[in-house]
This record gives C-alpha cells, sequence and structure tokens, in this order.
C-alpha cells in the first residue's frame, strides 16, 4: 500500500453492481475521487456513466456495492439522505422545476452551509455568489420562470441548484451534452472556476478534447466495467484505450 | 331578473364550498399522484365534527370554533390516513391507490353511522349571521354572503401558503418532479404529509361551513366527490385558481338549470331543474374532449416510473383447459343438489353474471389498459335494454337477450369514441362521466324508465322460467361469453390491442391504428357487459337505476383487482370471491360496508398482484423446487 498524504479520499466506490429492473448494468465498478480533484468518467453512449451516477445518488432500486463519502458508508441511504451528506447531483437532463422561477429553483436546492472533518469551512454558495459565477442568470433576473430559458442557461441553472446544497463532491452528468459550443466552453470555465474555488468534481464525459481541458484523472467504462484509470497524460498517451472504448 | 340574479348569488355561496373541497382534491393530486376517493368522505367528517362539537360549545364564539376545531381535527386524520395507508402504496399501481381510497370511503361511512347514527342531523345556524339582508327586493340569507367571501379569501391563503413560503416552493417542486426533489436533499415524507392534512383541512373546512345550510347526512360523501371531482378535472388537475373558477362555472350552471326550471320548446318540454345532476358531468365530458387538460391544467408529460412492463399472457396450458371443463362439468351437476343447498343456484347464478360483467371490463382494462370507472353503464344499458325491449317494445325474453347487448354496444361507441382520445385518470373520469350520465338519465326519465322507482315484473319466458332452466341458460351463455371473450385476446385484434397498450407510439408505427383498435375493445367490452346486464335483469325480475350507479362500477372493479389485472382468470376468481364476500358478510353484519373495505385495504396491502397473480407466482416459486428435487 502507498500512503500519499493529503489530499484525503471523498468517494470511494468498491464493488458497485447496478440493475434496470432484471437487466444488469454495472458489474464491480470501482473508482475513488480525492479533495480538490477533477475527474471524468468517461465512456460512449450506454457505457453506464449515468446509471453509476444514479446508483451513486440512491436512485436505482437494485444496487449493491460499497459507496463511502468521507468514510462514511452511504450505499443502502435514500437520496435526501444522500444528498444531504454532501453529495451533489447534475442530472443530464438537467430537471429544472419549469414552473419554478431561477430564485425558487436555487431555494429548493438550499442546504446549511458544511465544514470539513479538520473543521474548515467547505465552499459555500449563496445566490449572489452564482449570479457572479453566472453573469447570464443574473442578466434574466430572478423572477424568470425555468421553463423560459434555454438549454445552456438551463444548464447554468440546474449546476447552481446543485451548488446550492453546499455539496463536498459534485456529480456532473454530461455537462456537454446537447448544448451550444459557445456553451461547452463556458462549461469547461466554470468547471475550472468552480475547482478553483475548492470545489471536488465526478463528471461524466463522452467528449476526449473537454475532459482533457478540465479533468485531472480519467476513468473509462464499457459495458458496465471500468477498463482503464489513469490521468489525462496518461489517457492521452494509450492509443489503445482511446481507440476501443471512446471513439466513435 | 331579480330572481335571476338572486339565483346567480346563490350559485356563488354554494361554488366556496365546493372549491375548498375541490382544492384540496387538487392539491392532493398535484404532489402524490392519487385521486383520493375519500375525499368527500372528509368533507362529510367535517360537517359531522362540526356538528357535534357546536351542539357541546353553546354560544357565537364556541359556534366558530366549531367550524375550526373540525377544519383540524379532519386535517390531523387526513395526515394519519396518508401515513398509516398511502404511504406505503406510492410505488402501487394508480388503480390500487384508487381501489383503497374507496375503500376508506367505505370504512369511514360505516364509521360515521356508527358513532353518528343514520338520521340527518340538522345543525345550528350562525350566529351572528342568523338573518338575511334585501337585495334587489328578496331576501338572502346573510350567511350566504360570508360563503361567498369566504371562498376568494381561502384562494388568497393558499396561494400565498404555495408562493410566499419555502414549503409551499417544495410542493409545488414537487408536484413537477419529486425524485429530482429528493436528490436535491428534500426529505418528502413530512411534506406530503403536510399537502395531504392541508388538503383534509380544505375538505373539512368546506363540510363544516356547509352545516348551517344542510343536515349532516350519509349521502354527503358521494354526492360532494363526484362535484369535487368534476371540478378539478374542469379546472384543470393539481391547479388551484383553476379549481377556483371551475367551481364558479359548475356552481353557476346549476343554478341557472334551476332557475331556468321547466322550459317548453313547441311540443317538448325540459326540465332544467332536473338537469342539475347530470349537467355538471356534460360539462366535464366537453372539456376533457376539447382541452382533456383542463381549462388551467397543462399537458401531463409521460411518468418517470411507468413500472415494470406487462409480462405477455400465454395461451391456457394443459392442467388449466382440464380445470375448465371440471369446473363447468362441476357446475352443470349443481342442480341436482338443489334439495340441499336451495340457495346455491340463486348464488350460481348471480356468480355467473359478475364473472361475466367482470371479465368484459378486464377486457378493456387488462390488455386494453383502459382504465374505465363507469363500467355500469353497459351493464346498465343492457339491463334497462332487455326490460324496455320486454315492457315497451313487447318482445319475447330470446329477442331482449339477443338485442340488449346490442343497445350497450351502440352506447359504447358513443362513449368509447370519446373516451379514446383520452389515457390514464382522465380516461377514468370521462369514463365515470359517462356512468353517471346514463345513471341520471335513468334516474330522472320517470316515464320511459320508472326513474327511482325502476321496472318490475321482468320475468323470462316460460321455458326457462325456473331455477333451473334459468340456470343452465346462463350457464351456457356466461361460458360461451367468457370463451369468446379469452378467444378474442389471442386473435390479430388481441394482439394489436396489447401492442397499444404497451406503447402507442410503437404500435402506430408498425400501422396499427391504436384508436380505432381500443375504440372496438370498448364496444366489445360494452357488448358482453350488456349480455350480463340483460340476464341479471331476468333473474331479479325487476330493475332499479341502482345497475348505473358509480357503486356497481366500482364493484366491477374491486372484481377486476381482486383477481388481478393482467391475468386472464383474474376476473372470474375476482368477480366469484367478491359476489361471495359481499353475499356472506352483507348477511351477517349491520356494517358490511366497512368489513368490505377492510377486506380490500388488506388485500391491496397484501396481495398487490390480485388473487389469481398471487397463486400464479406461488405455482411459479415452487415449481423449480420440485425439479431440482427430481
Amino acid at each position: 500500500m502507498i500512503h500519499r498524504e493529503p489530499p484525503p479520499t471523498l468517494l470511494t466506490v468498491e464493488g458497485l453492481n447496478a440493475w434496470y429492473g432484471a437487466a444488469h448494468i454495472l458489474f464491480d465498478v470501482g473508482f475513488e475521487v480525492k479533495r480538490g480533484e477533477v475527474v471524468a468518467l468517461m465512456g460512449r453512449n450506454g457505457a453506464g456513466k449515468s446509471t453509476t451516477f444514479k446508483a451513486l445518488m440512491g436512485l436505482l432500486e437494485r444496487r449493491k456495492g460499497t459507496v463511502k463519502l468521507m468514510g462514511q458508508d452511504i450505499s443502502g441511504r435514500s437520496p435526501s439522505q444522500i444528498a444531504r451528506m454532501g453529495l451533489g447531483f447534475v442530472p443530464e437532463d438537467r430537471r429544472i422545476f419549469t414552473d419554478l422561477t431561477i430564485a425558487e429553483n436555487l431555494e429548493v436546492g438550499r442546504q446549511a452551509a458544511r465544514r470539513w472533518p479538520d473543521d474548515s469551512p467547505a465552499p459555500e454558495w449563496t445566490p449572489q455568489k452564482l449570479y457572479d459565477l453566472f453573469p447570464n442568470l443574473k442578466e434574466m433576473g430572478p423572477d424568470r420562470l425555468g421553463g423560459r430559458m434555454s438549454g445552456g442557461e438551463q444548464q447554468m441553472l440546474t449546476v447552481s441548484r446543485t451548488l446550492m446544497g453546499n455539496p463536498y463532491l459534485v456529480l456532473l452528468d454530461e455537462p456537454s451534452e446537447g448544448v451550444a459550443p459557445v456553451i461547452v466552453e463556458q462549461m469547461a470555465h466554470m468547471i475550472l472556476a468552480l475547482k478553483s474555488q475548492g470545489v471536488s468534481i465526478l463528471l461524466s464525459e463522452q467528449n476526449v478534447h473537454f475532459a482533457e481541458l478540465v479533468s485531472d484523472r480519467a476513468y473509462v467504462l464499457e459495458k458496465g466495467q471500468i477498463r482503464f484509470s489513469g490521468t489525462m497524460a496518461e489517457l492521452a498517451a494509450n492509443e489503445e484505450v482511446r481507440r476501443s472504448y471512446l471513439t466513435v | 331578473m331579480s330572481s335571476f340574479l338572486v339565483q346567480l348569488l346563490n350559485g356563488l355561496a354554494g361554488a366556496s364550498s365546493l372549491f375548498l373541497v375541490a382544492a384540496g382534491l387538487s392539491l392532493i393530486f398535484g404532489v402524490t399522484r392519487i385521486v383520493n376517493f375519500a375525499h368527500g368522505s372528509l368533507y362529510m367528517l367535517g360537517v359531522y365534527i362540526a356538528y357535534s362539537m357546536s351542539e357541546r360549545l353553546a354560544g357565537g364564539v364556541g359556534f366558530w370554533f366549531s367550524l375550526v376545531f373540525s377544519a383540524v381535527a379532519v386535517g390531523f386524520i387526513g395526515a394519519l390516513i396518508e401515513m398509516v395507508l398511502l404511504r406505503r402504496i406510492y410505488k402501487a399501481p394508480e388503480l390500487f391507490q384508487l381501489l383503497a381510497t374507496f375503500a376508506l370511503v367505505l370504512v369511514i361511512k360505516d364509521g360515521v353511522l356508527w358513532i353518528w347514527g343514520a338520521e340527518d342531523l340538522l345543525g345550528r345556524r350562525a350566529p351572528g349571521l342568523e338573518g338575511s339582508v334585501e337585495i334587489l327586493g328578496r331576501n338572502f340569507p346573510t350567511y350566504d354572503l360570508f360563503l361567498i367571501v369566504i371562498g376568494p379569501v381561502v384562494l388568497a391563503l393558499v396561494w400565498l401558503l404555495l408562493t410566499r413560503t419555502r414549503w409551499g416552493t417544495l410542493v409545488r417542486a414537487a408536484t413537477q418532479d419529486r425524485e429530482m426533489l429528493s436528490a436535491l436533499g428534500v426529505h418528502q415524507s413530512w411534506l406530503i404529509t403536510g399537502v395531504f392534512a392541508l388538503g383534509a383541512m380544505l375538505a373539512g373546512l368546506g363540510g363544516a361551513l356547509q352545516l348551517p345550510r344542510e343536515p349532516a347526512n350519509l349521502g354527503m360523501d358521494m354526492l360532494s366527490i363526484g362535484d369535487a371531482f368534476v371540478v378539478v378535472v374542469v379546472g384543470g388537475m393539481g391547479s388551484i385558481p383553476g379549481a377556483f373558477v371551475a367551481a364558479l362555472i359548475i356552481a353557476e350552471i346549476k343554478a341557472i338549470c334551476i332557475w331556468l326550471g321547466d322550459v317548453n320548446f313547441g311540443p317538448f318540454s325540459i326540465s332544467f331543474s332536473k338537469l342539475t345532476l347530470v349537467v355538471e358531468f356534460l360539462v366535464m365530458a366537453v372539456v376533457l374532449v376539447v382541452r382533456p387538460w383542463g381549462l388551467f391544467g397543462r399537458p401531463q408529460g409521460t411518468p418517470r416510473h411507468s413500472g415494470a412492463p406487462e409480462a405477455p399472457l400465454r395461451p391456457a396450458g394443459k392442467s388449466l383447459r382440464w380445470f375448465a371443463v371440471a369446473l363447468v362439468a362441476g357446475m352443470a351437476v349443481l342442480p341436482l343438489l338443489q334439495g340441499q343447498f336451495p340457495y346455491a343456484l340463486v348464488l350460481s347464478v348471480d356468480l355467473l353474471i359478475a364473472a361475466l360483467f367482470a371479465a368484459s371490463l378486464h377486457f378493456i382494462m387488462g390488455p386494453g389498459g383502459m382504465h374505465s370507472f363507469g363500467h355500469a353503464a353497459y351493464f346498465g344499458l343492457g339491463a334497462y335494454g332487455a326490460a324496455l325491449l320486454m315492457k315497451a317494445a313487447g318482445l319475447p325474453m330470446e329477442a331482449s337477450l339477443i338485442l340488449a347487448p346490442v343497445v350497450a354496444g351502440l352506447g359504447a361507441v358513443v362513449f368509447g369514441w370519446f373516451s379514446v382520445r383520452l389515457s390514464g385518470v382522465y380516461l377514468a373520469m370521462l369514463t365515470l362521466a359517462f356512468g353517471q350520465i346514463a345513471w341520471s338519465i335513468a334516474f330522472q326519465w320517470d316515464d320511459f324508465t320508472g326513474g327511482s322507482n325502476g321496472m318490475i315484473g321482468i320475468w323470462p319466458s316460460g321455458w326457462a322460467n325456473n331455477r333451473t332452466a334459468y340456470f343452465y341458460l346462463t350457464l351456457v351463455l356466461v361460458v360461451v361469453g367468457l370463451f369468446a371473450l379469452r378467444r378474442m385476446l389471442f386473435s390479430p385484434f388481441g394482439y394489436a390491442m396489447r401492442a397499444g397498450r404497451d406503447s402507442v407510439l410503437r404500435a402506430d408505427a408498425i400501422g396499427i391504428d391504436v384508436k380505432r383498435v381500443q375504440w372496438l375493445a370498448f364496444v366489445i367490452a360494452g357488448v358482453f357487459a350488456g349480455a350480463a346486464g340483460a340476464l341479471f335483469v331476468y333473474s331479479k325480475g325487476s330493475i332499479s337505476p341502482e345497475v348505473l350507479s358509480v357503486t356497481k362500477s366500482v364493484d366491477g372493479l374491486v372484481m377486476v383487482l381482486l383477481g388481478g389485472v393482467q391475468t386472464l382468470a383474474g376476473p372470474i376468481v375476482g368477480a366469484v370471491t367478491f359476489t361471495w364476500l359481499q353475499d356472506t358478510v352483507a348477511r351477517s353484519t349491520d356494517y358490511w360496508r366497512a368489513l368490505l373495505g377492510g377486506i380490500i385495504l388488506f388485500l391491496v396491502l397484501v396481495f398487490p398482484q390480485g388473487l389469481a397473480g398471487f397463486i400464479h407466482d406461488l405455482v411459479v416459486k415452487l415449481k423449480p423446487n420440485r425439479e431440482a428435487a427430481r
């Protein structure tokens, strides 16, 4: 065992299996995310990225394996308990409350501030800070209905809504999916900005270039199994993995 | 003219109570997606509790305190219902939830009967508001003016609660996407309990406020839930302002009907005041067809959790076929035992008719995927058809037994055409509306249908006019009917119907005209239900509007659900169990409804896949063990 002193591990996943009804989707998936890291979970459509996130959040009925958030076992808990323990989830399809205003969407996500185990404050978010991070949201004003926003604007709102829960770690599902190239660029800036503020992120991604822009490390998922893990540089150097599991 | 205006004011006063009940129902539906049948019962409890309290507490303060106390108490009861019962069945199929809340209706009704008795109880008049004010030269009760004000005040309060508090924001978020809400860290069980309590409280308040206007009575639950359903559907499920506007519209239309009274159009005379029972359902039917999601509602997205896909149906195996043959043979020798069990034949005819009725409902519900809440309409059309063909047209039994199902089928052609345009809860509500329309016509058209008294002396032809012969006639027709229904499910038409149930889009894409198939299924189900109704009428010799009532429709639903929606033997098992239970339970206690409700609740909680489904699962579970033992 090699002991690397800080950063400590935020999320440890071991032997994670998950099913949709009778269909077995994830097979003994294991990985970890450390404090301050941005980690990419990569793979093609249908590789099991979103399923992994849903299983971590407790959103799948049938799941097995160990998931630890800062040493505490969260694998058997309900979604709301998991979210309350500091795991934030940004779903791929955004799932904005379209009948609620921007301010109300943020209010729904609000949780109390957290502290790290060493008693230093964890990143704490307010609507004001989020409006500064996303000037577009500010421009629209707090009373704009969630349903009256473009896809990219909704993407910013859904990230902000999750950040209002002051999570230790954010699960970001396909941030570059289905938004305009200019928004993709903004998303990359946003992730880097969040990282600089001490937010740890696990993101799922198909786009290698995007992942290389923002991530420290990557895991590659194929047919529900982890096929590769390493730094972004290692992934860039490994033509074999990229060709087999990532390029279309 | 002044009488017209006063009648409009009357309508406004009626709208307030209606709005309170409907708003609660709508709120509960919005968050839990449960259509709470028991909401009318909560309203009734509100009236009774307010009555008891105001009788005990004297004076003006006592009276008003009683109203508030009653609302809070009913809210508390609502919370209790949510925590003890509904929380366990949120993930069950929609139909089970409806059934469970209907069982609550039965339990609460008998509970009220037990505590307060069967007599109507006339409440006190509101202290300080006993008098009347003069409006346009007519006296108008002061209390009604107070009621007119209450509606908008409550609307404003609920609106503020929903839009200006964190709790309200969370409730509105829960209405849209409960899973996402939980992934954001919101514990929802208390939120939902709170919504249920608030909805129940509004119903209780609506009831309590009604106390000075009409005596507390045991019929209030079904009447108010019917009205509230209509208001919620017309206004748009989950919309509070919609409920308010719809309550105004319905109440005013009723008021106008009363004001119009009897109107002569040349030789025809229409009694508008009698239309009050049916007019709201007409409004609802029109709204559902033109704007299915209601005036203020929005089209519902497909639910995120559509549940496990239905398992494919399998043709009967050898053992099941032999069992069916043995069963029929066993029934055929039943008349030989008439000496020992004189009642057996009478009960058997009832069981057979119930089985055909339930199987016809199952045909559109299970394989068709259309939840009909007004299936009694076709049973009743068949029954009234047979009776009228005999009484009015002078046809013999044989001819009317053949023609009565056609009458029911024609009814299904019309109702089905509208119904297949909708799906889910809305379809259920529209079929309920049609059922109510058919019922009110039979109930109020005295000259033709005999009105509430119905008709008597409808006996079989001479050869069939004894127990044994009529039993054999019923046995043959029911067995043929059941076999035909079953056969159709394994024909190309049956495949098309099931394809349409499982995915409208994909069925459409391979060239199936889903609406047409569903329409035809509706008609087929109507024909067989009509045959059951015709057999029923000749077995009893009389008919009353009871055969068209909501209760009869719900009986059918209970039978199908009892047996299991997705098993072919289900409706038969369910019909036999239910009819037999009803027969025994009803004769052994004064509180048969509560007992029946209790049994339904027990079954819903313990056998959510139905009796036949439970037996099937048991057999499947045991089989591999047997093979392993070899």
